[in-house]
């Protein structure tokens, strides 16, 4: 055997590494967590590096899992030994190929990270309900419980395959293992190429369609004879178990670590044994090693092969006195007699007990556990072993939640732990921004490679991506760690940000006696006056060793600007005392050359050095007085004037105490109210922007570029002012619409991410001091009080009446009160001001089909709601169906809506005697085409209800039920390029095609940004994505120019940071439209390796040199094709050498990226070229925008 | 008669005194092997800045970390690459290809101020083959704190540092703003100078009066520049153990012809290729030889320093009294 090589990764590195190793062909599309499972192998392939058939494997994104599918079909069918990873949604897409490469019988491994399926709401996290619904496509499964097993049993499917010919399904946890940072025994390229059998590989390549032995696959079938050929596979399957039971003891042999089709833990004489797989088993595993030390009689059964069922197998490796077992699934089928494994376990103890150990068949009880990563702790199995003690155990019940609806839930005993005391548990608190998370990733990797210590890392991030919270548990043991559940005792925790102390309960965690580490701006003599009240009672109750660190000044010192991970791990490894100092800063200053050396970061890494060695002596005990007195306090999580289910629920969620909610406080159907992010003031801006009204020219720019909708403005008769606060800032108001009015532009300071969009496109600036803008971004914490009695009144003061509004004017839209605000969205985000403005067009009658994604994220991700109701309670009304299905969403709407119209329109008619004539002519006459239309159809509206009542009767309820659809709907489709270029294309096109009044909004990256930057057909020739690790070949689909082929389609490309005010026209237009609009918007990302604060700039320079061209569409007029912006000048290049996404192929392939970009640019020039026949000469570049035609009705 | 245009140049002969200075136009190896071809006698190629080293790699460590670890669904936004060819890597590189395509000598030249890591580059530029090492010194004094002393000392300190670690020779191009020029040259040579490049031309900040910003502003020399290094060339021209290079403002056949006589061993030329193109190097050449031979001298050593402040009619026109003497000539009153 050779000599073990022991690597710290997360399961998902551990199965591609295998996947990589033993594929020929990998079709891949993202879907988190399964991403990194696709992206690694394919930034490997870009590397040259080979599988162990000498050959590099072809990775190849596809635009959706079912074309991955079709595509893995397909090269399988070729002959090529291929996989994919998927989860979740993604594996039900696949789900109609997997049945034909299983009836096929055809060799092939799927790996997939388990997750949530989307019920009531998306999950990204774990459960089985993805894997569950394949049970029927006749693949098998083989389940991992660790990331060690994720890296044997991938290898062990993918052998088992070749030798069965029935594909597995290779699975486990998302998240928790796919993400579960742990120290395993990596498997060599010779180990791996040893285990496969050649002869087999070889098998499987001429099983393949070739002209050179002409065979068909894939007939259809008639009634006679389909039934027994389904049959044909019976052999197959039935030696499946045995062949995989084969193959895991000569892994046994060969590499030493022994698995069963089923494996049982415990005591021999167990009679409670509780049946699980993947992660829980890890958990049961480590309270089964308890309760025997105490003499309890208790075992687990994991299930690693699944399917096929091996009924015998499972009942024989069950104790003989086995009494009562508890089947557990990480599932739920609504209306099943039982989830899947309890069946399966019912089933196979009638078909198997009587020969096992004949008596009485052990009773089985049924436990939903884990969904959607639901914490599962040995407290909990505790609990279920315990309920199995009784004379009448539930007979189905859940664990881990408070079920007070159907009382299904077993209660359990939060304080029951299997820590052992010589495990180092630690949760460290932080932003996303600061390091945190790199810093535990790699504390984890210096322990686990560099000693012989077994260290775990798992990591918690915040739906929100602005101002996120990580929280990073760490568990360092001197032997294996299989309990895969968050610390919940810890002997160390760290707050890596001091304003964490007053939002965030972060001590209830801590063990008695375990330390504490703070990074304070204070020092050990003052720094307890300044902690919360409650923060100081735990200390003193739990006997915490209290010590601070001033990181921030550290990192000040040595150029580290925000980031402290170096310097807290190097205060972490002094305080946790495993390794000598100066041994552990040997490591982290080794890991810090490992991440930065590759990157030619010696700079980089001399910074992190002077960090390390600065970070000790600014390290200080505290010692803490005998009594808690400070004056602070935590602070709610919302403001007490929030409503009900606002404080109870949501407010519950935000502090972190989600777990507590029981089911009587959720929603059944997944539905909650709208406008609750102004209740959860985050206040994580460091500097907010200050308005200067001297200077100010009120152009609206700094309200309308706002990604947050925290700075805003109005105006106001100026007699509003003698209640202002002091200190409330106000000037004229330049204009003639308002005459002597006063106009404000405030900041929201608690909302405001410090994102300084506003201010990077502010175009004011002082006459004396040119640097000094109209707005500035100041201290939040200098101007913190007056801003918030500021917004108090500033919130106070009536919107304008906005059927007076010049909306199509930058100034007077952002009068209109925006009904989008503070969403989670990154700071400095390109996409939501996009979708803020429209709301503020068109919020109070907008329906919103939104596709998964970013914008479905901060746009729906619960605890809180940024889609928000104006004085009168309307706003929009929002929904996420699918990714791929956006527009056939909102076309439904549309449909729904456009009946009840018809309905309502019906009965209106019909009742037009009783209403009056002139009531129901304005009522259906009236085109609410602008802002004067559509109130004067809601007065008429309420006229008409008010006339329905008195007038009774079943058609006039009818009629009062659907009169609100007479009131004019705006409906809109939004998504991302991933769904309108990619996996959602087949439904726009088809909506195309059908012409209804539907508007579609594609929120342009150029990349999947919502999973981390993947490449999508928008994305631009050349630019570095995952899945383009070597840039993207080739470019970018026309997404505008095939709509516009349909002819009746209004297309609009727009760049709020280039022309704003073109943005702006071209969004009215679109809408005002009567057929399908689709507006193209640019929205710079994150994932474009750019400054965020200067992402408008970028806009503005992609439109000038073309690659960017703004234009519209409008099939109204005689000449529909407008080009909206200039000539390009200037050099594509230019302008892509800014942006790290072109830049970094620049750095890594200097030539490929000379070639690509020199393709670029005549892709610019070809498609300006074809703009400018298509508009017309001389039509190009009148600057003036869009929305010439309002009015008109679509022809024909 | 035979004219010898040869000169010694850092150590190196050199088969004319016309050196291409450092600027953009060598970083095509297409222009370099035009400019060997139209005559030139070694080329120095543009700077690897300070700045460059150290922005590269901090920018890319930025990129990989910014927005990154913070959101469950995008851990990272970017796939790790092989292997990164940074600006520097991409000049090292640059200056193999140009030392294997030309037969004249290749000078490298490295711009930067601090005793930083970045100086190790004067080492991998001597390893990839450059035949001398151009160190150009750009240090603003912004801050009123501090001293000339401490600037000085800066400079001298680098000189050496960048001297300990190579053993090809050194050349320091400095700008003329010291209170003592002469006394900083002498400096520079005792740090480890084995030449001077007399001047850096400063790319100064120009405004952009629409934008109320600041932009940089690089423009082309004019022959009225040279009158500067001229100066300071024919000063120091023999009282140093140190090569001259006359650098800015060298736009014809005079120019060159007036550097070498002021004691420059070399004049390097760039705007003027700009201006008139490459074919110039061969005119200007032609030019001196021409004025050599009509004025009857032999080589270009023995026209080197002929007119130095040492050995000019009148030294003191070279000190104040050249000033003096320009704005009486001037100053309509006194005509």
């Amino acid at each position: 055997m050779a000599q073990k090589r022991f690597v710290t990764l997360d399961g998902n590195e551990a199965t591609a590494n295998i996947a990589h190793l033993t594929n020929e062909v990998m079709a891949i599309y993202p879907i988190t967590p399964s991403s990194g499972l696709g992206e690694m192998p394919d930034a490997w392939a870009a590397a040259g590096r080979k599988n162990i058939f000498g050959a590099v494997p072809h990775v190849v994104e596809m635009q959706s899992e079912a074309g991955a599918a079709g595509a893995v079909h397909g090269a399988l069918q070729a002959g090529a030994i291929t996989s994919t990873f998927t989860a979740s949604q993604g594996l039900l897409l696949m789900i109609p190929n997997m049945f034909k490469i299983a009836g096929e019988l055809t060799s092939t491994v799927f790996h997939v990270t388990a997750r949530t399926v989307a019920t009531h709401a998306l999950s990204i996290f774990g459960d089985h309900s993805d894997v569950m619904a394949c049970r029927s496509t006749g693949w098998a499964m083989l389940a991992s419980g660790s990331v060690q097993e994720a890296q044997d049993m991938a290898l062990i499917a993918q052998q088992a395959t070749l030798e069965a010919r029935v594909p597995f399904i290779h699975f486990y946890d998302g998240f928790r293992i796919s993400h579960e940072v742990n120290k395993i025994e990596q498997l060599s390229d010779d180990e791996v190429r040893a285990f496969i059998d050649m002869k087999m590989v070889e098998a499987h390549r001429q099983r393949a369609l070739s002209p050179e032995r002409p065979k068909l696959r894939g007939t259809a079938q008639n009634p006679d004879h389909f039934f027994q050929a389904r049959e044909a596979c019976n052999p197959f399957y039935d030696a499946t178990p045995g062949i995989v039971q084969k193959t895991m003891d000569r892994f046994a042999q060969m590499f030493g670590r022994q698995y069963h089709l089923f494996d049982y833990y415990g005591a021999a004489d167990a009679d409670r044994v509780i049946v699980a797989m993947s992660s829980g088993c890890g958990v049961v595993e480590e309270t089964v090693d308890k309760l025997v030390a105490e003499g309890q009689k208790v075992g687990l059964v994991k299930i690693r092969l699944y399917r096929p069922f091996d009924g015998r197998a499972f009942v024989a490796c069950l104790p003989k006195t086995t009494k009562v077992v508890a089947a557990l699934d990480r599932t739920k089928e609504p209306g099943a007699i039982g989830e899947p494994v309890y069946q399966d376990v019912i089933a196979a103890l009638a078909e198997h007990w009587a020969d096992h150990a004949g008596g009485a068949v052990p009773q089985v009880i049924a436990g939903r556990y884990g969904l959607s990563s639901k914490e599962f702790t040995p407290a909990m199995v505790a609990a279920i072993f315990a309920e199995m003690t009784k004379p009448k155990p539930r007979r189905h019940f859940t664990i881990g939640i408070h079920d007070d609806v159907t009382h299904l839930s077993l209660e359990y005993d939060e304080n029951f732990s299997t820590e052992a005391p010589d495990v180092v548990r630690g949760v460290f608190y932080g932003l996303g921004s600061d390091g945190t998370v790199s810093g535990v990733r790699s504390t984890v990797k210096i322990l686990g490679e560099n000693t012989p210590l077994y260290s775990q890392g798992y990591f918690v991030y915040d739906s929100r991506k602005a101002g996120s919270v990580t929280a990073s548990h760490l568990r360092v043991s001197p032997r294996p760690i299989k309990g895969s559940y968050l610390v919940h005792k810890a002997t160390f925790v760290a707050c890596h940000q001091f304003h964490f102390l007053e939002r965030i309960d972060m001590l209830s965690v801590a063990e008695p006696g375990a330390t504490f580490l703070l990074n304070s701006p204070y020092g050990p003599d003052e720094v307890w006056d300044h902690l919360p009240l409650e923060v100081q009672q735990q200390i003193l109750a739990k006997k915490l060793k209290f010590y601070v660190v001033d990181a921030y000044r550290v990192a000040r010192e040595t150029n580290m600007g925000v980031r402290i991970n170096t310097i807290m791990q190097t205060c972490f490894f002094q305080l946790a005392g495993m390794l000598p100092a100066e041994e552990a800063i040997a490591h982290i200053k080794d890991s810090i050359k490992k991440t930065y050396g590759k990157k030619g970061g010696e700079k980089v890494v001399q910074q992190n050095f002077a960090a390390v060695d600065a970070a000790l002596a600014a390290l200080h005990e505290v010692k803490v007085p005998s009594a808690a007195t400070s004056k602070l306090r935590m602070v709610p999580p919302v403001p007490d004037t929030a409503p009900k289910f606002v404080k109870e629920v949501l407010g519950t969620i935000i502090a972190n105490r989600g777990d507590e909610l029981p089911v009587s406080a959720m929603p059944a159907d997944g539905t909650f109210p709208t406008g609750t992010t102004q209740y959860e003031k985050r206040s994580i801006a460091q500097d907010i922007p200050i308005w200067d009204p001297k200077i100010c020219i009120q152009c609206g720019i700094c309200s309308l570029v706002c990604p947050h909708a925290s700075i805003r403005m109005k105006t106001y008769e100026p007699g509003l002012l003698e209640k202002a606060p002091a200190g409330f800032k106000a000037t004229d108001w330049k204009g003639k619409e308002y005459p002597g009015w006063k106009f404000t532009v405030q900041v929201y300071p608690d909302d405001c991410t410090g994102c300084g969009l506003c201010v990077d496109a502010c175009p004011a600036k002082d006459k004396a001091v040119a640097k000094h803008k109209a707005i500035d971004m100041e201290p939040k914490l200098k101007h913190l009080d007056q801003e918030r009695k500021s917004l108090d009144f500033f919130m106070g003061i009536p919107d304008v009446d906005r059927t007076q509004v010049k909306a199509d004017t930058i100034k007077g839209s952002q009068l209109l009160a925006p009904l989008f605000e503070f969403s989670g969205a990154c700071a400095g985000c390109g996409e939501t001001p996009y979708v803020k403005l429209i709301t503020q067009f068109f919020g109070d009658r907008m329906l919103i089909a939104n596709a998964t994604g970013c914008s479905s994220i901060y746009g729906g991700n619960t605890p809180c709601t940024p889609y928000t109701v104006n004085k009168d309670g309307r706003g929009p009304s929002w929904s996420n169906s699918l990714f791929e299905d956006a527009a056939e969403f909102g076309f439904g709407m549309r449909l729904a809506v456009d009946q009840q119209i018809e309905y309502a329109t019906a009965l209106l008619k019909g009742l037009s005697g009783k209403l009056g004539d002139e009531l129901v002519t304005a009522l259906l006459t009236n085109q609410q085409e602008t802002e004067e239309e559509i109130a004067r159809q809601r007065s008429l509206v309420d006229v008409l209800r008010k006339r329905l009542a008195e007038i009774g009767g079943q058609e006039a309820e009818s009629l009062a039920a659907s009169s609100d659809y007479l009131i004019r709907k705006s409906i809109w489709s939004f998504g991302g390029d991933g769904w309108a270029y990619d996996i959602g294309f087949g439904g726009l096109d088809h909506v195309f095609a059908s012409g209804r009044d539907l508007n579609i909004l594609v929120l342009d990256t150029e990349v999947y940004s919502n999973t981390g930057g993947q490449a999508s057909k928008s994305t631009f020739r050349g630019a570095v994505a995952k899945f383009a690790a070597g840039g993207k070949p080739a470019g970018k689909k026309d997404l505008g120019m095939i709509a516009m082929t349909y002819g009746k389609v209004f297309v609009g490309q727009i760049a709020l940071g280039a022309n704003p005010l073109h943005a702006l026209k071209t969004i009215r237009a679109a809408e005002s439209y009567r057929g399908t609009s689709l507006i193209i918007a640019l929205s710079h990302c994150i994932s474009w390796g750019i400054d965020m604060t200067q992402g408008l700039q970028h806009q503005k320079e992609a439109v000038a040199c073309g690659y960017w061209p703004l234009y519209h569409y409008d099939p109204r007029e005689s000449h529909p094709f407008q080009l909206d912006s200039r000539k390009p000048t200037g050099h594509f290049k230019d302008f892509a050498l800014k942006e790290a996404r072109f830049a970094m192929l620049a750095r890594a392939k200097p030539q490929e990226s000379e070639r690509l970009l020199a393709l670029g640019q005549a892709d610019i020039d070809n498609r300006w070229a074809l703009y400018e026949q298509l508009a017309g000469f001389g039509h190009a570049g009148d600057g003036n925008g869009a929305g010439k035609a309002t009015s008109k009705e679509v022809e024909g | 008669m035979t004219i010898d245009l040869s000169t010694k140049y850092l150590g190196l002969h050199l088969k004319n005194p016309l050196v291409v200075a450092a600027c953009p136009l060598g970083q095509s190896l297409e222009n370099l092997k035009r400019l060997e071809d139209c005559g030139a006698a070694a080329a120095v190629l543009p700077s690897l800045f300070e700045e460059q080293i150290e922005h590269d790699s901090a920018e890319i460590a930025r990129v990989y970390e910014y927005g990154t670890e913070s959101f469950a669904e995008a851990i990272t936004y970017f796939p790790e690459m092989n292997k990164y060819q940074f600006e520097a890597d991409t000049y090292l590189e640059h200056i193999g290809k140009a030392k294997k395509a030309l037969s004249m000598p290749v000078i490298g030249s490295l711009n930067g101020v601090s005793t930083g890591g970045w100086i190790r580059y004067a080492r991998l530029i001597q390893e990839a083959g450059a035949d001398a090492l151009e160190l150009n010194i750009y240090f603003i004094a912004a801050d009123i704190d501090t001293s000339g002393q401490e600037v000085e000392k800066m400079y001298t300190d680098l000189v050496a540092a960048v001297k300990q670690s190579i053993s090809i020779p050194l050349a320091v191009k400095i700008g003329p703003y010291f209170s003592s020029p002469g006394y900083m040259a002498r400096k520079l040579v005792d740090a480890g100078a084995d030449g001077l490049v007399l001047f850096n031309r400063f790319l100064q900040p120009d405004m952009d009066l629409d934008d109320l910003d600041i932009t940089p502003r690089l423009v082309l020399s004019t022959p009225f520049e040279q009158l500067l290094p001229l100066r300071w060339t024919a000063i120091l021209h023999g009282r140093l153990k140190a090569s001259i290079a006359l650098t800015s403002g060298i736009h014809d056949h005079h120019g060159l012809l007036k550097a070498l006589m002021a004691g420059a061993d070399v004049g390097m030329v760039a705007s003027v290729l700009y201006k008139k193109g490459f074919d110039e190097v061969g005119r200007m050449l032609q030019g001196v030889a021409q004025f050599m031979e009509e004025k009857e001298y032999e080589s270009v050593e023995q026209l080197k320093g002929s007119m130095s402040q040492e050995n000019c009619p009148h030294p003191a026109a070279f000190e104040r009294g050249n000033y003096m003497k320009a704005l009486t000539s001037f100053t309509p009153g006194r005509a």
